[in-house]
C-alpha cells in the first residue's frame, strides 16, 4: 500500500506529503530516537508521539516511508516545512499508537 | 587505486535542530557514489549516533569521513568530559543524558551500542577532562563508483 493510500483509508491528517506514492511495507512504533534508529526498517510507517525536528533526520536516515504522529499530536513549529523540504511524509492521527498500529497491520 | 575521498564536518553542540545534518549529507554523497543501500544505511545511522553523542555530551565536535572503494571510515572527535567507564557506556539502556535531552527522545542508552551494531570496527579513545575520539569503519562490497 502507498502512503497516500494509507492516508485515504485511515483518514490521516496531512502535515507534509511530498512522496505519497512511496510504499509502506511494515511499521514501527516508538519515541526513543536511538531505539527507532536501531530497529525501524526502510519502508516502515513510523508511529510516534515525538514531534520535534529530529524526527525528520531519523526518518531520512532510516528510510521509513512516513512518520505518523499519533494521539492528536501536532508537529512542533517548522517541522512540517522541514519534512516537506527533506521529502519526508509527515501525517497525523487522533488514534492511539496501539489502535493505529492494529489498523495498519490489518491493511498490510 | 582510486584516491580516498575525505569530508570534514563541524558538529554544532548548541543546536539540536540541526543535529544529524552531517549524517544526512554523508548519506547523500554515498548515494551519489553508488554505494549499496544497506551500506549507506549502516554508515549514516552509526554516524548520526556519533553526532548526537557529541551534541548531548560534549558541546559538539568534528566528524571526518574517509571514503575508499572497500571501506568507509568515520572519525568523531570531541573535547568533552570523556567517558569514565566505556564498558558501562556500551551497555544498551545505560545513559547519562539529562532529562531535558531525554524529553527530545534522546538518551535511550542506545547510541554507542547502535554504532557498534552497524559497523565492522569501532575504537573508542577517551581521556577524562580532555575528550573522546570514536573511530568506526564499515567495509563495503566494493560495488561503487570509486
Amino acid at each position: 500500500m502507498t502512503v497516500l493510500g494509507l492516508k485515504e483509508t485511515l483518514n490521516l491528517t496531512v502535515f507534509a506529503l511530498p512522496q505519497g506514492e512511496r510504499q509502506v511495507r511494515g511499521g514501527y512504533a516508538g519515541d526513543l530516537l536511538s531505539w527507532v534508529m536501531g530497529k525501524a526498517e526502510a519502508d516502515d510507517a513510523w508511529l510516534t508521539i515525538m514531534s520535534n525536528p529530529n524526527i525528520v533526520a531519523v526518518a531520512t536516515l532510516t528510510e521509513v516511508s512516513c512518520i505518523i504522529l499519533c494521539e492528536g499530536v501536532s508537529p512542533d513549529a517548522g517541522v512540517a516545512a522541514l519534512a516537506a523540504g527533506k521529502e519526508i511524509n509527515l501525517l497525523g492521527s487522533d488514534s492511539s499508537v496501539f489502535a493505529l498500529a492494529a489498523q495498519i497491520t490489518n491493511l498490510l | 587505486m582510486a584516491e580516498t575521498l575525505r569530508f570534514h564536518y563541524e558538529v554544532d553542540g548548541n543546536n539540536f535542530t540541526s543535529a544529524g545534518a552531517a549524517s544526512v549529507e554523508v548519506k547523500r554523497k554515498l548515494r551519489q557514489l553508488g554505494f549499496d543501500a544497506e551500506t549507506i544505511r549502516r554508515v549514516s545511522i552509526a554516524m548520526y549516533e556519533g553526532e548526537i553523542n557529541m551534541v548531548v555530551h560534549a558541546r559538539g565536535g568534528s566528524a571526518d569521513v574517509y571514503v575508499d572503494k572497500d571501506c568507509i571510515t568515520i572519525i568523531l572527535a570531541d573535547r568533552g568530559p570523556g567517558i569514565p567507564d566505556i564498558s558501562l557506556a556500551m551497555q544498551e539502556g545505560y545513559s547519562t543524558a539529562p532529562d531535558n535531552i531525554r524529553a527530545l527522545g534522546f538518551g535511550a542508552g542506545m547510541g554507542l551500542p547502535n554504532m557498534k551494531r552497524y559497523t565492522d570496527e569501532m575504537k573508542i579513545e577517551t581521556v577524562l577532562g580532555k575528550g573522546t575520539t570514536v573511530t568506526i569503519k564499515v567495509y563495503t562490497n566494493g560495488a561503487n563508483k570509486l
